[in-house]
């Protein structure tokens, strides 16, 4: 029952304590008690298996006891030590299919310890403190361009400027974070953690940052190249997938997920925030469970996720599909969107068609149907935009994103890349993490051979 | 259904569990909440002569705690009642009549005086109760003064005043030991000779329980002080079980009775201790922990227990463990076990292998064809167990007695006759004796 106005997009659908509830911490910080008894459950194994499954190697088995021994500040450090976002991390990291799949106590009982819990239990106490437990080396006096200041670019930054090296980070939005910033969910960051988070690694110092400045409008690769001894690309996924449906960009109530989810990120009063009362999210993955379940919260009664392959396939995890299930998401797999119904200049249904997999290959089966919407959010994939490479012409891609080895070298001497733009990653902030850590790594090495 | 009655030194009561002289039974009315509850007797806290003595009113406790806040370990500083002997005594005479089938030993302390033992014998008498327990234990301010274990720690002076109690007065003596000591055998035959029915272990050990790293003070920090305590509760429970088999097995002191105490939580403590050769039990820190009700899981448990293994009385176990206790020069060289490792209940924790690798012998793999395993290596193994005791999971390692084949590790056939050390070629005194 939309008014002609605005279909059925509607603000301040909930009260102001339900926006509160809504959008509060999903896992709550562990108390002080709750982390003795937890850490206790560790056991402290032998060549750890959930510390092979860290994609930053944080020596769990360690930072644990530390937390079980009163020591929480040590605690923090032995995490941040190998991944200095490991505040954000613990938080938004699916843990059921990295640390905490390893744990033996999953294989022995079905319940792990919360590794996730803890470390963002130790990483808390540390950014109460307000101290930065690394200290820079002596000035080496190398530059180095860092290119996006997401997870990636971050962590780049902050070893190398602990290595002793001058850094710049070149971002082309208003403020550092990356996703961390304008697309992880709100209630897996909340209190504005992401910019917390940016200031806590800042303190390290040494480390200059020039917001609004974009890679192929006010910077090119080959300026940075003669003004800089290396540089480091972690511009993440800047670009989304077209659904490529009549009415997509003109009809009213269609947009990007991802768009929306920034939209969400930065707003200041979420009751100002328009939402549609039947929202049909178009995707699998994690984005498109994020902005499901966040329509669910600011008070959308249907949604539903249109999937076009099989429940087992979808890119977000068990854990992730249960989330949306549990907030009243309904998902509907192998259907497709072929049009977008619309009345007045406003979205009013999507049709979709039926999929089915013929020996392993998804094909159409003619079967439609329509489903009522208000609201369509598009989440079906980013894409890397590959805009001011100039200069760097041999840098090769690989599916569309930029191919590294296993140091995070570009094939462009001089160039590193990291994070969602590379070719083969998992599109995980902790990968983004070791990714920046790796290239650091490599680049200081390289400087001093 | 088993029979929980018990009878020692002639004082009945419905079950072995007494609670031990302390807070717990410092009153009527605490003491009369634990018979309610169930418990079969109680040792009335201290009782001293003269004016009453006077407690801190800072804090008296140190705990050691688990992840959990489970109370592992308890210190004390507390003295003995501060209340006025009469009203101790009044109360005393009035449970026993109106409690009558539930022991009640009363506690003394009085300086070492033949004549201070004489008149509260007589006046303790008069009370009715069922016997008396002579503390020569306590560690900390009564020893200060020439009590507790002052008295405790001179087989001498327990023999003397032992013989006191036994000449002035027709109840029974129950003499409690002090465990700190170096070797708890003196002491009980000094009580024995001294006349004494029975002897009760262990009072609490001196202990300083933590330092407070702020007030840079012992814990409990007494307005910017600390002193030395009595430490009890289940971490003591090992030295209490290993001083009590010590009596029930010296030559000397074997078939004394003996009232076990240190450290019982559980009717399973309780049951060990049974076994080693007490005839009851006292329990402190665990009521002061969870309360009085712990004693129907105790009588519960115990009596599934006497169930299960068909033994209708306290009596048809009592002691049955003591013959096992032997000197380690008596153990059989030649039984060999090896650890063996439940594949289908490893969770691969490695564990095990850590620790055999790093501080024993090397006898656990971590990887097997490049894969995570943890395998016992036989012809390493020294079957120490260590593995299977910091292993998480129940019977995931077993240590297996070998009986066929040969040793890989040391060449000697498995299964030879029992030989000890005293006859071992390596022993310079066997040698000597040839
Ligand atoms: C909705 C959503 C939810 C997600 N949820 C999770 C989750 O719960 N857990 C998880 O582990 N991962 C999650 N991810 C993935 C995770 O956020 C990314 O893998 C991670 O942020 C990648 O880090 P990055 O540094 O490579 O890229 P980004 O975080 O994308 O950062 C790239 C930065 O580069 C900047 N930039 C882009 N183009 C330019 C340019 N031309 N010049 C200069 N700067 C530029 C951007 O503004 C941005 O700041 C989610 C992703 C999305 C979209
Ligand atoms: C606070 C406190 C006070 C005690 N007071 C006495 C006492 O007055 N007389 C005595 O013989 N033992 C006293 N004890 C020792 C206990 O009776 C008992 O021997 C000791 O606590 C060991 O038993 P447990 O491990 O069950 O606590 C006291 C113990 C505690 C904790
Ligand atoms: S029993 Fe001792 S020596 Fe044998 S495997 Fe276990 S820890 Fe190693």
């Amino acid at each position: 029952m939309g008014s002609v106005r605005t279909g059925g997009l509607a603000s301040g659908r909930l009260t102001a304590d339900d926006y509160k509830a809504n959008f509060s911490d999903i896992h709550p910080p562990l108390t002080r008690h709750e982390a003795f008894v937890e850490a206790e459950r560790c056991y402290f194994c032998s060549d750890a298996p959930c510390q092979t499954a860290c994609p930053t190697s944080i020596d769990i088995p360690l930072f644990i006891r530390e937390i079980a021994a009163g020591n929480d500040l040590g605690a923090a450090e032995s995490i941040l030590k190998s991944n200095i976002l490991g505040g954000i991390c613990a938080r938004v990291c699916p843990t059921e299919t990295l640390c905490e799949e390893a744990c033996v106590r999953e294989a022995a009982e079905g319940k792990p310890v919360k590794i996730g819990l803890l470390q963002r239990y130790a990483t808390d106490r540390l950014m109460e403190a307000g101290k930065q437990p690394f200290k820079r080396a002596a000035s080496t006096g190398k530059k180095i361009a860092v290119v996006g200041g997401g997870p990636a670019g971050l962590s780049c930054a902050h070893k190398l400027a602990e290595l002793g090296h001058s850094v710049t980070i070149f971002e082309a939005k208003e403020k550092l974070g990356g996703l961390n910033e304008y697309g992880i969910a709100a209630y897996k960051t909340t209190n504005d953690f992401a910019q917390r988070e940016v200031d806590f690694v800042l303190l390290i110092g040494g480390i200059e940052v020039k917001t609004n400045h974009a890679l192929g409008k006010q910077i090119d690769i080959a300026s940075l190249r003669r003004s800089y001894d290396a540089v480091f690309i972690g511009t993440g996924l800047a670009g989304v997938n077209k659904l490529g449906v009549d009415g997509e960009g003109t009809l009213r109530g269609v947009r990007d997920a991802v768009d929306f989810i920034a939209e969400l990120r930065q707003a200041k009063d979420l009751s100002k925030l328009a939402i549609g009362r039947d929202v049909v999210v178009i995707g699998g993955g994690m984005t498109a469970i994020d902005a499901a379940v966040q329509s669910r919260k600011l008070g959308a009664d249907h949604v539903t996720i249109a999937y076009r392959r099989g429940q087992d396939v979808m890119k977000a995890s068990k854990y992730e599909q249960e989330v949306a299930q549990t907030h009243g998401v309904t998902l509907r797999t192998f259907v497709k969107p072929v049009a977008l119904e619309s009345q007045n200049g406003f979205v009013t249904g999507v049709t979709l068609e039926e999929t089915d997999l013929d020996n392993g290959k998804l094909v159409d089966t003619g079967q439609r149907y329509s489903v009522k919407a208000d609201m369509v959010l598009t989440a079906i994939g980013q894409i890397f935009v590959p805009d001011g490479l100039g200069g760097a012409d041999r840098l090769e891609l690989e599916g569309g994103r930029i191919k590294v080895d296993q140091y995070r070298r570009t094939s462009v001497k001089g160039i590193w890349a990291g994070g969602d733009c590379i070719a083969g990653g998992e599109d995980l902030t902790v990968a983004a993490v070791e990714d920046g850590k790796q290239a650091a790594l490599s680049i200081h090495q390289s400087l001093h051979a | 259904m088993a029979n929980l009655r018990t009878n020692f030194l002639g004082i009945k009561s419905p079950n072995p569990f007494w609670l031990a002289s302390a807070p717990p039974t410092d009153k009527e009315y605490n003491v009369v909440r634990a018979f309610k509850a169930g418990w079969g007797g109680v040792v009335w806290k201290t009782l001293g002569d003269g004016d009453p003595i006077v407690n801190v009113s800072g804090p008296r406790y140190g705990a050691i705690h688990g992840p959990d806040r489970r109370l592992i370990g308890l210190n004390n500083i507390e003295l003995i009642t501060d209340r006025p002997l009469e009203v101790n005594l009044r109360e005393i005479k009035q449970v026993k009549k109106d409690w009558p089938d539930c022991a009640v030993v009363v506690s003394l302390m009085v300086p070492c005086e033949e004549e201070n033992w004489k008149a509260i014998l007589k006046q303790v008498e008069e009370t009715d109760c069922d016997g008396i327990e002579l503390n020569f234990g306590c560690p900390h301010g009564m020893s200060e003064r020439g009590m507790g274990s002052a008295v405790g720690q001179v087989p001498e002076y327990i023999e003397m005043v032992t013989r006191w109690c036994k000449q002035h007065s027709r109840m029974p003596v129950i003499v409690k030991l002090t465990p700190n000591i170096t070797d708890i055998r003196y002491p009980a035959r000094a009580a024995k000779k001294g006349g004494a029915d029975a002897v009760s272990l262990i009072n609490t050990i001196s202990s300083i329980m933590s330092v407070d790293l702020d007030q840079m003070s012992p814990w409990p920090v007494v307005d910017g002080q600390g002193t030395h305590g009595g430490y009890c509760g289940p971490a003591v429970k090992p030295i209490a079980l290993n001083m009590v088999a010590e009596i029930a097995r010296d030559r000397e002191t074997h078939g004394l009775p003996i009232s076990a105490i240190g450290g019982v939580t559980t009717w399973k403590d309780a049951a060990e201790f049974i076994a080693m050769g007490a005839g009851t039990v006292q329990v402190c820190t665990a009521a002061m922990t969870y309360g009085f009700k712990i004693v129907e899981e105790m009588i519960s448990g115990l009596s599934q227990f006497m169930d299960e293994k068909g033994y209708r009385t306290i009596e048809d176990f009592k002691g049955r463990a003591v013959s096992k206790v032997t000197d380690w020069q008596y153990l059989n060289l030649n039984y060999v076990v090896k650890a063996s490792i439940d594949q289908d209940l490893c969770i691969s924790c490695g564990r095990c292998h850590q620790v055999c690798e790093d501080t024993s012998h090397q006898a656990i793999t971590n990887q097997v064809n490049g894969q995570r395993k943890f395998t016992v290596k036989e012809e390493e193994c020294v079957g120490c167990n260590l593995c299977a005791m910091v292993c998480p999971v129940e019977s995931c390692i077993t240590m297996v007695p070998q009986t066929k084949g040969t040793d890989p590790r040391t060449g000697f056939e498995y299964g030879r006759p029992y030989a000890n050390w005293t006859t071992h070629p390596n022993n310079p005194a066997s040698k000597a004796a040839e």
